[in-house]
Formats: C-alpha cells, sequence, structure tokens
C-alpha cells in the first residue's frame, strides 16, 4: 500500500522518520506505522490520521478530485494572534483549512467526501471550514452522490465568533436538503469529536460509525468534572460508550473501514 | 448615558433580575397552557413551552428560564437546558407545524446543561437534531434572544425566519471567561475577550446575523415587552403571506450567506 502514497505523502515517505507512539512509547518507522493504518503495531493505539493520510486509504487509486480548495480563512473578528495560528497550522499540515473536500470513487462508487484534519487548529469549525462543507453537500444533493465524511474536531472555532457558530446551522440545513432528496449520508467519528461537531453533522448521518475508543461527546470532560464535581465514569465519551447509549451505528476498526463503507454505499445505491 | 462595553452588556444580559423567557410567555401571551415533557425521558424546567395567543393569533412559545427563588433556579438547573428540553422543544415545533402555528422562542442561557447524564442521553444529538428540525418546520419561526445567548445550547432554538435581539443581550460561540481562559489563561480578562468576541447585538446585526435590536435604555420591562411584542406581530404578518416553499428558502438561505 505503501507505494500508492506517491503524490500526497512524498515527504513523509522520503523521510521515513520515526514515530513515538504516545501510549507506549515505542518507535516505528513511518511506512511500517502507515501500512498498518497509523495504529501502533506494538501496543495498538490508534494515533491520528492527517487528511492526506485518510484519503489515501479511503479513496480509489488517483480517484479524489478535490474541490473548494480555493477558499481561504481571513481574521474577520481581527482577533489576536489568529493569523500567526493559520500560517503555523498551513506549514504544518500542508492544508489551506482543517477540511479536505471533493469527489472520489469508495470500492467503485462515485461519493462526495470530506476529510477533517485535527493538525490543523484542532479541525475547529470557522466560516470557510462550514463553507467547503456547505458546498459538498449541496453538490451532492444536485448531482445525487452520497456523503462520507471523516469527522474529527474541537468544535466551533473561537476565533471567528459568532460567525462560526452560525455554520452549525448551516451545514446542518444543508446535510437537511441532502437527506430530503433521499441520498446517503456517512460521518465517521474519529478522535477527537466535541462541542459543536457533535451538536451538527457529527450527529445527523444516516448511519454513524465511530472509531474504537473515539473521543466523542459535546461538553468538555474536565469542564463537566469541575462545573458539576462527579467524577466520570470509565470510558467516558469514548466510542463505546456512545454505542452502548445508542448513540452510534457501529464501531469499525480502521482496516476494516473501506470495505465496511463500500458495503453500505453498495446496499443503499 | 455612557455607551455600555461589551463585558457591561454581559453582566446585564446575566443580571439577576433580568427577565428571561418565563416573563415574555406571561406578559406577551394570553390564554397560555404549559405543555410538558418530550415524550421520551422527561420534562425539563429550565424550557417552558405551550400554546395561547398573540394578541388574537394563535401561536406556540417556546422559552428558556432560570427561575427567580434559589429554589426554583435549582429546579431549573438555572436555566442551562438539559437534551429533555430540547427534545419537548422539536416535539412542540413539530405540533406547531402540524396546526400551522407560528413559534416564537425566547432565548438565554449560559448554556447546555453540562453533565455526566446530558451526555449518556446525547446532549450533542438533541442540539443537533433541532439544528437540522427546525430548518424544515413548516411554520414562521421568530426567535428573540432575552439574555446570554451561550453558544450550541443557544443556538438549539435560533434557527429561525427572524432573529431579533434585546439591546443589552448578548450571543457568543464561548463564555468571554472561558475565551479568556484559552487565550491568557487567565479568565480575569473577560472584560477583553468580550470585546473581541463581537457578541452584542450592535455587532451582530452589523454582521446579519440579528435582524433587529429591540432598544432597552431608559425603558421598564413591560414596555419592552410591548415593543418586541409590536415587533412579533408585524413580522408573522409577514411571514404568514409567504409560501411554505419560500419560508424554508429565506430561512436557509438567512443562515447559507453567512461566511459565504
Amino acid at each position: 500500500m505503501f507505494k500508492k502514497l506517491f503524490g500526497f505523502l512524498k515527504k513523509d515517505e522520503a523521510n521515513d522518520e520515526v514515530r513515538v507512539c504516545k501510549k507506549c512509547n515505542e518507535e516505528t518507522k513511518y511506512s511500517e506505522l502507515f501500512n498498518n493504518y497509523m495504529i501502533c503495531p506494538k501496543c495498538g493505539t490508534y494515533a491520528r490520521m492527517s487528511a492526506k493520510e485518510r484519503l489515501t486509504v479511503i479513496c480509489d487509486d488517483n480517484s479524489f478530485n478535490e474541490l473548494y480548495s480555493e477558499l481561504k480563512s481571513t481574521n474577520h473578528l481581527g482577533f489576536p494572534e489568529y493569523d500567526e495560528k493559520l500560517e503555523k497550522a498551513r506549514k504544518a499540515t500542508g492544508l489551506e483549512e482543517a477540511v479536505v473536500t471533493g469527489t472520489c470513487t469508495i470500492g467503485g462508487v462515485k461519493t462526495a467526501l470530506f476529510v477533517m484534519d485535527s493538525a490543523f487548529m484542532m479541525a475547529s469549525m470557522g466560516t470557510i471550514v462550514g463553507e467547503k462543507i456547505t458546498r459538498l453537500f449541496e453538490k451532492a444533493t444536485q448531482e445525487k452522490l452520497p456523503v462520507v465524511g471523516f469527522v474529527t474536531s474541537g468544535g466551533a472555532r473561537m476565533q471567528e465568533g459568532m460567525l462560526s457558530l452560525m455554520q452549525m446551522a448551516k451545514v446542518s440545513g444543508a446535510v437537511k436538503r441532502h437527506s430530503d432528496a433521499g441520498e446517503l449520508y456517512i460521518p465517521v467519528l474519529t478522535d477527537p469529536t466535541t462541542g459543536g461537531i457533535t451538536a451538527s453533522f457529527g450527529m445527523l448521518g444516516d448511519i454513524i460509525i465511530a472509531e474504537p475508543k473515539a473521543l466523542i461527546g459535546f461538553a468538555g470532560a474536565r469542564v463537566i468534572e469541575q462545573t458539576t464535581g462527579q467524577k466520570l465514569p470509565a470510558g467516558f465519551q469514548r466510542a463505546e460508550f456512545l454505542l452502548e447509549h445508542g448513540f452510534v451505528d457501529a464501531i469499525v476498526e480502521r482496516k476494516n473501514l473501506k470495505a465496511t463503507i463500500t458495503n453500505l454505499l453498495e446496499i443503499h445505491k | 448615558m455612557k455607551k455600555m462595553t461589551a463585558y457591561e452588556k454581559v453582566a446585564a444580559a446575566r443580571g439577576n433580575k433580568r427577565p428571561m423567557g418565563g416573563y415574555f410567555i406571561e406578559n406577551m401571551i394570553d390564554n397560555f397552557v404549559e405543555l410538558h415533557g418530550d415524550r421520551r425521558f422527561g420534562d425539563d424546567n429550565a424550557i417552558i413551552g405551550g400554546v395561547g395567543y398573540l394578541g388574537g393569533e394563535p401561536v406556540t412559545v417556546i422559552g428558556m428560564e432560570r427561575g427567580d427563588t434559589i429554589e426554583e433556579r435549582i429546579k431549573r438547573h438555572f436555566g442551562c437546558p438539559t437534551p429533555e428540553g430540547y427534545r419537548k422543544a422539536l416535539r412542540l415545533m413539530k405540533n406547531a407545524e402540524k396546526f400551522n402555528r407560528p413559534i416564537i422562542c425566547f432565548i438565554g442561557s449560559s448554556g447546555a446543561y453540562c453533565g455526566i447524564d446530558a451526555e449518556e442521553r446525547g446532549q450533542g444529538e438533541a442540539i443537533a437534531e433541532n439544528l437540522y428540525e427546525m430548518m424544515g418546520v413548516k411554520a414562521p419561526i421568530i426567535s428573540v434572544i432575552v439574555g446570554e445567548g451561550g453558544s450550541g445550547g443557544a443556538l438549539a432554538l435560533g434557527v429561525a425566519n427572524r432573529v431579533a435581539m434585546l439591546e443589552n443581550s448578548v450571543y457568543s460561540v464561548i463564555s468571554p471567561e472561558g475565551c479568556a481562559t484559552i487565550l491568557w489563561k487567565d479568565s480575569t480578562k473577560a472584560g477583553e475577550a468580550a470585546e473581541i468576541l463581537k457578541l452584542t447585538a450592535g455587532d451582530l446585526f452589523g454582521f446579519g446575523i440579528v435582524e433587529k435590536i429591540i432598544e432597552e435604555e431608559n425603558k421598564t420591562s413591560e414596555e419592552i415587552c410591548n415593543d418586541l411584542k409590536k415587533y412579533i406581530s408585524e413580522e408573522l404578518k409577514t411571514l404568514k403571506a409567504m409560501s411554505e416553499k419560500e419560508l424554508l428558502n429565506q430561512r436557509y438561505e438567512k443562515f447559507r450567506k453567512i461566511g459565504r
């Protein structure tokens, strides 16, 4: 699979640097880690995947056609340090924004796809993230395409104030129009998915998939602890907790994601 | 009179004596009948909902309320709605749609209720569902921010054809204290954060997020309530003249254009 990275992951491939597992501290070469779906081969911990890695794993070879990459965030409110944060995130990820949108085929089925990247300002949603996802849903509605979304986010982007909060309503509206047109939407909730994203398009799928042990919730765990003085139960706000309480359809291991999504897309064709 | 700073408005919006949803329902709606429960799990006292008349016209009205006395505040968990509150609100909106009745929402809450039980019962899902469903409700919706509009927990009643704000209410993506803590690790700088966040009625009018500011200066609560009633009645006339399709398109476009 590693050969397929060309174009997306050139830099990482060339360097093949050693990555350290956050859980067990074991060192693994990037190529080995990637071939294992960015899961630590020693302890099984899921590392967070970049948007580029996700696209490489989930799209059929050379099928991804990026859309709306020309949209760039601006500092509407003149918010302190926002320009610097954006610049740093762009450099670190090689992305213009926290979400990549486009069309592709998955197991041969034409699909509209969005992939969020937590390395870009914790994939928080400002106006451009909201606009790109909204445009994708509108296009998918027009062209009768299913939407698959790899979701991760800290929530609405504070640096764009209320303009960010309004994106929750805007995207939810576009999801509704897509659904009313009879089209399928599958969000895949990955670590972490919190705040305004759980309270909007993260939870609005026909079928909601989660990755094992992903943190998924509305209020921050520490905030809940501080506000209520309650001790949080083990596994609180993890994917398994949401499954138990009836809020996700299935937890799917990373290596099975493409096959599972392909199957679901086929069933809904 | 000296112009209020953003943080003074935050303090006013949170003011101990500031009228919230309950006051406006009581003073604006005739023959009000409160309707309880989400028909799923329970009833949330932070949201009051029901039916009545606004100047002779039947309406469904939903308002956030924190209560006046300490006992009442505990019962209403300080005006922070639980998932059951949002689900009750949606149930009442669906009922309004069925009987072709306009919907009025009064928003004033520091945010959605924060707790283990709320997470277990899907606080995020409940809010998401409201944003999604409100976009399709085939009846006019007018939302008014009367106190503190605390982020997603406020927006969950705010997907409307018209959004108005009382002059000294605020509406923000995050509390100024929370913002100051993230920015400067110092919640005492909330005053500076409040300026930066652009959370006043004037700021949000400028962004096109709200259509109307109801003035408060030198007015009693009763006068404010009357002005608000007048505004809502006039707007409902316009909205009721629209076809279902126009109504839904107008609501969609109102949010669609933000950050386009």
